[in-house]
This record gives structure tokens, sequence and C-alpha cells, in this order.
């Protein structure tokens, strides 16, 4: 494949972003606006052509003659060489996965684009100040997170892993007047940047062992008769595979080294992916623009976590531990997170906790994939729920969006009722929450059944515990649709206008992505995506017992939610008074920020870092002036001797030179 | 002599500093002073342009534009110049940060005076950079540091008086360490009964005898270790940073600081390879503290001098932290962090002067929400903190990784325990940058006063924009420096890569 | 035995440099002690080496050096006469640290 479109592809939205970045103050709102959007747009149609020829082409590139799908690389440039053997290269890896990512991405983010050119700006049509800058911003992080995608090598992935994180650093914070936005980038940030801390070390380690940092030779080595699928010779997988091999003898705390490099490097998953215990910061994230957490902290760079477990799976095959690491962090959060998404009041938060228990729902789907079960069901159930999630997802978000748009306040507390007035932000909001909650024909049903399919494949108990989790998933979601739509009559404050439905700029997506939500369920996902490239036809292996369990156990979840939340009525205050003390934990999400800002502040700062400042000042410091100090009290103790008196002078010449004359005298007798 | 390139970089000073001599106003001395760099500059890119042209005409001689100039001949005391990779890299750091810091130091006062120990202080910095001579070196070296006393004492800030002395004494204390080094390698430069010489080029061919080694390495290390703020001897740092005036710190951090690690692996490391390979790891576990240590310290400084001078140490101790891996990689990162931590240190001062200038106060806990009053100097800000915690695309990035994959490339197992360990500082970086950051530049203003002040002036604006791209250009094209400076360590330059 | 003479002045001097306050008296005291030192020299050359005269050269070459001397400080005491009113050594402490 000719390398122009993938380079197209990346260098649009850097350029966006330097010209926005740049020249963005000098020019107009609109301009920026639109000029963003064309660049996306661009972007998307380029990204849409060359994921429909990697998939449909047929080219022998692409598809060997056994009708698996091959990794392409389509070019790889040096861009620094450590050894002969350690080089990071930027490069485009075209391969099912990030084939599907560059649609999710381009098409999430071109609709986020067209959306904020509403969103960005107030009722009277003025818009906000760094209007610019939020599409510069924008552009950077699509930029990057395509990057991610396509990354070559694991250290081109932590290269841009970084840029995701400083964009995604930089829009939360795009409010940086408000101290609580600032708090949250920084909290963003720096949680981020201790999960990379692992993924780094993890590189590390691997990169020591192994040798070489490109996916397609670490990938290809644990499989056996993969390396054609993976596009290196024979050779190269055995001798990589050999030094696996090798290497597991090294142990360390239980595991061998490779267990620990895995381990760490989905530290930095769980990091970007919000996984219990580093999930701190995605609430927090909220803070942004809406369209932005639509695109960054729903969507697209939470998932990346996902991704990466999902680009090493094959890594991961060897070693069963580190999976199983994954199923458990995975299977803990989604529980974690969706028993906080039902007691919280900001509509944005419990969009955020449904985002953290979905992905870890992704997690726990590639956890428990064995080749063995279903030729790996688990990676492409997770793969197929990573898409279906971006779609329903974001519109769920940009819905929030338009909701918090037409209301001024986050809190459904201002809300209730809306139904009447926005319409189609409820029917599209609607469709959402039928997606999330897996009903079926919506897509969220076939992917969640498919994952439910794969748990029950690994184990009865992973099993049980995740369709309760889809349960918890489709009660917090139609209990925040009944709260916000219905609930009781909306009051509209004294002054102010009836709240309406927006422009078609937030309207359109809304629509659209309602529409993806609604069919996207009926694509043949595993034609497209499977862990060794093999089609598989799922439908073929569909487990209908599975899907009636899980969908009665949504239907009953929301039955639930409509009883207690449709009309109002004093059913939900029993229940919260019948459960105080849970109800007081979840509600202050189990009071991990302050266990944080308690390691943070008390300990770290306080019993670190100030104790290590006072020690350089006054231990270290102290005793580098000390020798000043000395020199300075020596020369003061014998500065008398001087006094001025010539009379004292010859005193001690005197005493000398009579010393002197004893001791030599002495010294001759 | 004058046809040999690498005499101008001492020449083009001493001449700014007869011309200074002859300047009647402010004018004429900012003409002279921006006329001299802009000349340095061009003379370094040319020097860059014909040392890659020699190099890919496939000449492979460990250093290039040699040349040798008897000075004191009873004493073996030349002008011996000569430059690789590594010099070429410095000198055309050093002059891009004289360019920017001449233009961050427009509106000195008495700028006559300071110019000239400006000028002064930077033919030292060039003399270093070019001399292969240990005598000539320790004279340049000297130079360097004497002006620093009279630029901190009088044109500095707060307790200038008592900073600059305990800057000088402390590195003058280094120079003792380092004289008496750099003369017990001269008495064994040579087999008995050849003469001696100063000459690194001759003496790393007559292998220094062991047992001295082990006497002379540490003194050298250590010497230029002082320099370099290896802990314990960085407490002249903070205090010296945080006194002296813009240009001269940016001058100090970017380069002068510099000329420690340089000194470190060109003496220390290149002439005594058997102790060096020996006596590494006390010097690894002193500089592994200083990169942790030096990063909590900033966390929880006030003052953005302090912040920055306690980053640097975390930095140059990085830099130090690779010299001592010994190996190829590590040690091209080294002085990739050398280049990229002098440009973005010099960048945070500038900045952190043109703010001082503006707000009188360099208290955090006094500023805030500076980003609405100052926006072009705030984002210069956020992109040099970007730079300083590891963005990739700026410099911190690909030097840090470069040391980091290094490092842990050694087989010793003590090596890659203390690489993760110096790992950590990338998440402690990001706090204490960005805890700046979130203080200063974002949030409401603290200060009523401050809404008056202006942006940035076109020289200010010069002076960023200059450091800016330079900090990028590293950042997005690194294979470029890292096969610059990786030409020097091969095992055939550098025995002790082949240990 | 011309050298008790001498020794008897030398201490003189010595015992006056210390003791007087006055410059004056302090040159005098000096003046004494130069004095004895060419006694000595003239009195060693004599009986010594009776055939050589550099020691007797050496004297009147010591009393040309004193005449001078005397001159330079008699103008410093006058000079310091006239600046601080005074040439007590005791409170002409200044010279010091």
């Amino acid at each position: 494949m000719d390398a122009t479109l993938p380079i197209l592809i990346l260098a649009i939205p850097l350029g966006m972003f330097l010209v926005l970045g740049l020249a963005g103050c000098k020019m107009s709102h609109k301009m920026a606006g639109v000029l963003g959007c064309l660049g996306m747009g661009t972007t998307l149609v380029l990204a849409y052509t060359t994921a429909f020829t990697y998939f449909f082409s047929g080219s022998p590139e692409f598809v060997n003659a056994a009708g698996e799908r091959l990794q392409a690389v389509i070019f790889n440039h040096t861009w620094l060489a450590f050894t002969d053997k350690l080089v990071i290269r930027l490069g485009f890896l075209l391969d099912p996965i990030s084939a599907m990512m560059l649609v999710v991405i381009t098409t999430i983010s071109f609709m986020v684009h067209l959306y904020s050119m509403g969103y960005m700006r107030d009722h009277h049509g003025v818009y906000e100040r760094g209007f610019q800058r939020f599409y510069a911003f924008l552009s950077l992080f699509s930029f990057s997170m395509l990057g991610l995608v396509v990354a070559t090598n694991i250290f081109q992935m932590y290269i841009f892993w970084e840029l995701v994180g400083a964009s995604s650093y930089l829009l939360i914070g795009f409010y940086y007047v408000k101290p609580s936005a600032v708090s949250a980038s920084k909290k963003a940030f720096i949680v981020t940047r201790f999960a990379d801390l692992g993924f780094l070390i993890g590189i590390l380690i691997l990169s020591y062992y192994t040798g070489t940092f490109n996916f397609t030779e670490l990938t290809s080595a644990p499989v056996e008769g993969m390396a054609d699928v993976f596009n290196v010779s024979e050779t190269t997988a055995l001798s990589v595979k050999s030094i696996f091999e090798s290497s597991a003898t090294p142990v360390f705390l239980g595991g061998s080294v490779l267990t620990w490099a895995l381990v760490l490097i989905f530290m930095g998953g769980m990091g970007k992916s919000a996984m219990l215990p580093l999930h701190i910061w995605l609430p927090d994230a909220m803070e942004g623009p809406t369209p932005v957490s639509a695109l960054i902290h729903a969507a697209t760079m939470v998932v990346a976590g996902v991704y990466l477990v999902a680009r090493l799976f094959p890594l991961y095959l060897m070693e069963v531990t580190a999976l199983e690491f994954v199923t458990w962090v995975g299977a803990f959060t989604a529980l974690y997170a969706a028993i906080v998404a039902c007691t919280q009041i900001d509509i944005k938060r419990v969009l955020a906790f449904s985002t953290i228990s979905q992905i870890a729902f992704m997690m726990v789907s590639l956890g428990v994939a064995r080749p063995e079960f279903h030729h790996g069901l688990g990676y492409m159930a997770s793969m197929f729920h990573l898409f279906t999630h971006a779609m329903f997802k974001a519109l769920l978000f940009l819905g929030a969006g338009a909701l918090i748009h037409a209301i001024g306040s986050n809190d459904y507390t201002a809300m209730h009722g809306l139904r009447k007035y926005m319409p189609v932000t409820h029917w599209t909001f609607l469709i959402g929450c039928l997606a999330i909650a897996g009903i079926i024909p919506f897509s969220g049903f076939f992917s969640k059944d498919e994952i439910l399919s794969s748990c029950l494949g690994n184990s009865t108990f992973i099993y049980i515990w995740m369709s309760l989790v889809a349960g918890l998933t489709a009660f917090y979601m139609f209990r925040l649709y009944y709260l916000i739509f219905w609930w009781k009559e909306h009051k509209i404050p004294e002054g102010h206008h009836a709240p309406h439905d927006q422009p078609w700029t937030m309207s359109l997506p809304l629509v659209i992505l309602a529409a993806i939500s609604l069919v996207a369920g009926f694509i043949p996902f595993g034609k497209f995506v499977t862990w060794n490239g093999h089609p598989y036809d799922f439908m073929a292996h569909f487990d209908w017992s599975v899907a009636a369990v899980s969908l009665c156990v949504a239907i009953v979840a929301i039955v639930l939610a409509t009883a207690m939340y449709r009309k109002e009525n004093p059913l939900p205050d029993k229940f919260r008074a019948a459960l105080p003390r849970l109800w007081e934990w979840a509600h202050h999400r189990f009071y991990w920020d302050e266990l944080y800002l308690f390691i943070t502040h008390k300990i770290i700062f306080d019993r670190i870092c100030r104790p290590i400042a006072w020690f350089d000042r006054h231990i270290i410091d102290g005793t580098m002036d000390a020798f000043a100090t000395v020199t300075h009290a020596a020369s003061r103790a014998i500065r008398p001797l001087q006094s001025g008196q010539v009379q004292l002078y010859v005193w001690w010449y005197l005493l000398g030179a009579l010393a002197l004359g004893g001791i030599t005298m002495l010294c001759l007798l | 002599m004058f046809s040999n390139i690498l005499i101008w970089f001492v020449v083009i000073p001493l001449l700014m500093l007869a011309g200074l001599g002859l300047c009647r106003d402010v004018k004429q001395v900012r003409a002279v002073a921006v006329a001299g760099s802009t000349a340095l500059i061009a003379l370094s890119v040319k020097l860059l342009v014909d040392y890659l042209a020699l190099r890919a005409a496939g000449d492979t001689a460990p250093m290039l534009f040699l040349g040798s100039w008897t000075w004191f001949a009873p004493l073996n005391i030349n002008l011996a110049v000569g430059v690789d990779g590594i010099s070429v890299a410095m000198i055309l750091l050093s002059s891009i940060i004289l360019f920017t810091g001449s233009f961050a130091s427009w509106q000195v006062p008495q700028p006559k005076a300071f110019f000239l120990w400006l000028i002064l202080l930077s033919t030292g910095v060039f003399g270093f950079f070019i001399s292969i001579d240990l005598f000539t070196m320790f004279m340049f070296y000297e130079v360097a540091l004497i002006p620093m006393y009279l630029l901190i004492g009088v044109w500095g800030t707060g307790r200038k008086e008592y900073s600059a002395m305990k800057l000088t004494l402390m590195l003058m204390g280094g120079s003792a360490f380092l004289m008496l080094g750099l003369i017990g390698i001269y008495y064994h430069s040579a087999p008995a009964g050849q003469p001696l010489t100063w000459n690194i080029l001759e003496i790393v061919n007559n292998t220094i005898d062991p047992g001295w080694q082990r006497f002379l390495f540490p003194m050298t290390f250590v010497g230029f270790g002082v320099l370099g703020a290896m802990f314990p001897f960085h407490t002249w740092s903070p205090d010296g940073h945080a006194c002296a005036p813009t240009a001269v710190s940016m001058l100090h951090a970017g380069v002068l600081m510099k000329l420690g690690g340089y000194g470190c692996f060109r003496v220390a490391i290149y002439l005594m390879p058997q102790a060096a390979n020996e006596l590494a790891w006390i010097f690894l576990i002193l500089t592994g503290i200083s990169v942790v240590y030096g990063a909590f310290s900033a966390c929880v400084q006030t003052d953005l001098k302090y912040i920055n001078a306690y980053s640097s140490v975390s930095h140059c101790g990085l830099v130090l932290f690779a010299i001592l891996m010994l190996n190829t990689t590590a040690m091209t990162g080294a002085i990739m962090q050398m280049l990229s931590h002098g440009l973005m240190t010099a960048l945070f001062f500038a900045l952190i002067g043109m703010i001082y200038g503006r707000t009188h106060t360099r208290d955090i806990t006094k500023m805030g929400g500076l980003m609405r009053i100052m926006p072009y100097l705030c984002v210069c800000y956020v992109i040099a903190g970007m730079a300083s915690l590891g963005l990739p695309g700026l410099s911190g990035f690909v030097a840090e990784m470069t040391i980091f994959v290094g490092s842990f490339q050694h087989a010793d197992m003590f090596h890659r325990v203390f690489t993760i360990v110096a790992c950590c500082s990338i998440v402690i970086t990001a706090v204490y940058i960005l805890r700046v950051v979130g203080k200063l530049l974002f949030g409401p203003v603290y200060d009523k006063h401050h809404l008056e002040l202006t942006d940035a002036t076109w020289w200010e604006r010069f002076s960023t924009v200059g450091l800016i791209v330079s900090v990028a250009a590293i950042g997005c094209f690194p294979n470029f420096f890292s096969n610059l400076i990786k030409f020097t360590f091969s095992p055939e330059i550098f025995k002790v890569l082949g240990m | 035995m011309l050298l008790v003479p001498a020794m008897i002045m030398f201490c003189c001097g010595v015992y006056g440099f210390i003791t007087r306050r006055n410059m004056i008296a302090i040159l005098i005291s000096l003046e004494l002690m130069l004095n004895a030192v060419d006694i000595n020299f003239a009195v060693f050359n004599r009986y010594l080496w009776p055939e050589a005269t550099e020691g007797m050269f050496f004297t009147l070459f010591a009393i040309a050096i004193a005449a001078a001397e005397t001159a330079l400080a008699i103008a410093i005491i006058i000079n310091l006469y006239r600046s601080a009113k005074n040439i007590d050594v005791r409170d002409l402490n200044k010279l010091k640290y």
C-alpha cells in the first residue's frame, strides 16, 4: 500500500495543530472551527479509505491465501537508534485492530469537532474564549491518538501515549481559571504519569530480554506458526521465542521476569484506562468541556489501555498469570465503578464511572480470552465492545453535553422532566441507554453478550460476577435516564427561557451516533477482528442461553429502575435509608480520593519532600557553611595577635627569638 | 594559527571584549554583543557542517581540526585544540545560549561592565570546549568560573554577596581537587624516560599506572563533579541560581554546569578507564541519590528559581549517572541530556527572569493566574515545563529515554536496579512542574496589581523563540544529534567501553 | 671586655623600645641598639680578623643607613603627629587586622 494516505492521516491533524496553535489567535473563531472540522473531515475520509482498503481490498499484503488478515507495516522511519537492535521507529502498522481504531477515532473526533462548533458558544452565539486553542488541542489529541494506534513498536506507542496524556492534560485544564479544572488536570497527568512509570519500566525489562521494540517480532514469537501473519521471518520469531523461554528463569517475588514486565506494562494501561486503583483521575477529568470528555475520556484515550493489552495479547498468552491479573483488576473495577455510578448526582460523573466499568468489561474480556475457547472469543468481544462502547458512550456524553449546555448545571437535580423540551436529545439518549444496558437489537447487546460468553468459557464465577455488573449497568443508566427526563415536571428558573434542543451542529452528531449504536451490533465483527487474524463466525457459536440470561438481567434491572425513578416517589430514599453505610461509601467513591490525598500530602509531601528539603538546607548546606564558619572562627581567634600595638609585636618577636635560640642551643648541646 | 577554525572561538570573544572596551553607550554595547554572538552561532554552524563533511568523507580520527602551538616549552604546555562531535554539540549549545542570553539581558544596568564579564566567561567556556591540552583546559575553566563571582555579586538579587561567595568558594574547592588530579595526570602521562605531556590524545595512548588512576580518578571526578552539581556538593547551585541575574543563570545552568559533565567524561573517564571501571559504582550511588533527591527537594520549594535549581540538580545528576553507566547508549544519552538540559533550563531561567522583572517576586504563593495577563510568557513556560517533564517531541524525552534504555542494557543487576530508581524521577518531575504551572499560571489572578503588567517585548520573544526552536529541534530529530555524539563513544576511542 | 658596654647599651635599647610610649623615645632606643651592634661589629673585627677591615666598613655603612633611617622615621613621626596630634604608640593602633 502506498504510504501517502497513512502519512496524511497523521500529518493533517498535526499540521492543523500547528496552524491553529501558532496562527489561531490571528484568525476568527468561526474560521478556526471550520478549519478544524475540515481537517478532521479530511482525515476521516482518508482513515475510512485506509481501513476499507485493509479489510476489503483482498490484496496479498493484507490477506493471505488462508483468508487470515496480516499485519502490514506501511512505513517505518527510524527516529532514534539506541543500539543496533533497539531502535525507535515512527511507522504505520495496519492490522485489524489498528484499522478498526482508525475508524473509531476519526469518527468520534469528527463528531466532536462538529459538535463543539455549537457547544463552545453561549446561547447568544458568542464563541468561548480560547475557541481556537480548543480546536488546536483537539487536533493535537487526534494526531497523538492516531499515532498511538498505528504504532509499529512499543516505544512509538509510549511516545504517543505520553502525547495523548499531555493533550488530555491541556484539554481537562481548558478552563484554566477554574481552580477545580486546574487541579483535575494536574491529577490526571500525575496519576497517569505514575502509571507510565510502570509502563516504561516494563518496556525496559521487555526490551532488555528480547532486544527488540517491534510489535511484529514481539507478538509473533509466542505463537507457533504465526510468523507469516505477523509479517516476520520464521527464524526471527524463533530466536525471540528462545530468548523468552530462557528469560523465564530469573524469578522475582514469585513471578518470572516476563510476567513482571507484562504486569508493569499493564500498569500503564491501568493508568490510562482508569482501572482500580489508578482510576481516581477520570471522574475529576469531567471538569473539561463535555465534547472533550466524549472524545478523550469516554471513547478513545481511555481505551488505550485495552488496546495496549490487545496489541501485546500473544505475549500475555505466554504468561497466563499476567492475564489473570488483568482479569481480576478488570472484574473488581467493573463492580466498584458500577456501584459508585448508582449514587452519583453529577450526570457526567455517572457517565465517567460507567465508562470505567465498561472499560473494565473489555479488560475482563481480554483477560479471560484463551485460544482454546472459541478461538480467542474474548479478544474479539473486547474489541467489539470497544467499538460499540465508543459509539454509544460518545453519544451519551454528547447528549449530556447538550443537557448541560441547555441547563447550565451538571446535576440531575436541576434537570428532571426534560423529555418534552428536548426531544432529539431525549430519544438519542434513550438509544444510548438501551445500547449500554444491552437490549436487543442495540449494539451493546451483542458485544456484551460475547464478553459474557467468553467469561463463561473461562470460569463460571467470573461469568456470574460480570452478569451482575451488567445488571447494575442497566440499572444505573436507567436511573440516570429517568432522573433527567422523567421523575417530575421540569421547573424553569425565574427569568430563564425554557430549555430547548440544540443547533444542527450539535444534533447531527447525536443522530449519527445514535444510528450507529442502533445498527453496529449487526457488524460481523469476527470476520474482521480476531486475535490471530483468522476470520471467525460468531453467529455459528452464538450461545443463546447466555444471551437470554443477560437480556433477562438487563430487563429486570430496567424494570427496577423504572419502578424507582420514573415518577417522584419515596422509594429511592427508603433504599438509601436501608443501607446508609453502603450508600455513604459509594457516594464518596469508597474514599479513594481521600486515601490518595493522604498518601500524597501527608506522606510524600510532609514525610518525604519536606524532610529532604530540610536536610538539604540544614545538613548538607549546613556542612558546607560549617567549613566557612570554622575558617572564619579560626581567623577571629587568632586576630587579637594583630593588635596594632607595636610593642606587643616586639615582645612576641623577642619571645620567639629567645625560644628559637634556646631550641638551637639545646640541639647543639 | 588563525587558519584553524577552532581558534576563532576564542578570538571572537576576545575581539568582543576589545570592542566593548571602546563602547560609549548602551546601543553600542548591544550591537557588539549581538554581532559577536551571531558571529559565534554562524561559526559554530559552520563548524558543525565542516565536521559532518569530514566525517562523511570517512575521517575516523578521534578528534578533528587538530592544532597545537607551544605556550611554555619547559613544562610542555601547549595551546592544543581539537573537537569531536560532542565538543561541536557543546559549542553550538554555548553559542545559542550566549546569543539568547544577550537578548535576555537587553536592559541590564551598567551594560558595558556586565557584558565584559559575561563575554569573558564565555571565552572561558568556548576555550574549555576546544582545548585538548589539560593545562589550557584548566586555565579556561578558571576563566569561566571567576567572572561568576562579580556577575552574581554585583548584578544579582537577594543575598547576592553570600551566594556569590559560596558559589565561588565551592567551585574553587572543586578546582583545588581538580588541579591536584591534573598535575598527577601530567606526572604520569608518559612512560619513564619519555617527555611528559598535557595533551589528552597523547595521554590516552600512554596508559596511566592503574594504582595512580585509583587515586587520580576520584580527584578529577569530584573536581568536575562539583560543577556538575553532584550530591553532596550541589548546594552552591540553589543559592547561586536564585541570586544570579537572568543571563548569568542561563549561561550558568545552561553551559557552565555542562563543563562539569564534559570534564568528567573527557578527563576522568577517558584518561583513566581502569579506575573508572572499578570506582564508578561509588559515584553512581551519589548521582543516583541526587537524581531523586533533587526532584523531591524541588517539590516543596516556593521560590521559582529554587525549584529550577533543584530540578537542575536532578537533571544534571542524571547526566553524571548516565556517564558512569559506561556504555555507549547511556553515555550518548548523557550528552543529549546535557544539551537538552542546557537549552530548557536556559529557557526556564530566561522566563523566570522575565516574570520576576514584571512581578518583582519569585514566590509562587504570591502569584497566580498569570496566563490571562501575559499569555506569551506563560505559554513558553508551559512548553519549558513540558520539555522538562519529558514530553515527546521536546528534548527532555529523547535524552531521558536514551539514558534509561542505555543504562538498563547494563548486564549488572545493581546498575539496572539503580536505573529503575532513577526512572522514578520522571513522576516526581511531573509533580513539581505541574505544581508550579498550576499555581503560577493557572487559576484566578492572585494579585490585582499584576493585571497591569505587560506581555513579552520583542527581544524577550526573540530569546525565548530561539530556545524553544532548539529544544524542539532536538526533540523532533534526535537521531541526528545521537549519531553526532555516538561516534566518540565507541570502544576504539573510549577504552573503558571495551572493558 | 669591650663587648660589655655594647651589651648594656643593647639591653637598654631593648628595654626602652618596649617600655617607652613616646615614639621619639622609641626611636632613640632603636638607635641605641643599632649603635651597640655597630660596636660589636668593630670589636669582633678587631679581635677575630685583625688583618681585615670589612667589619669597620660595615659599621660605617650601618651608621650611614641609620642616619637615613632616622630621618625617615622622624618624617613619619612628624606626619603622624600632624594627622593624629599624638605620638604615643599605644594610641596609634589603627594598623591591625
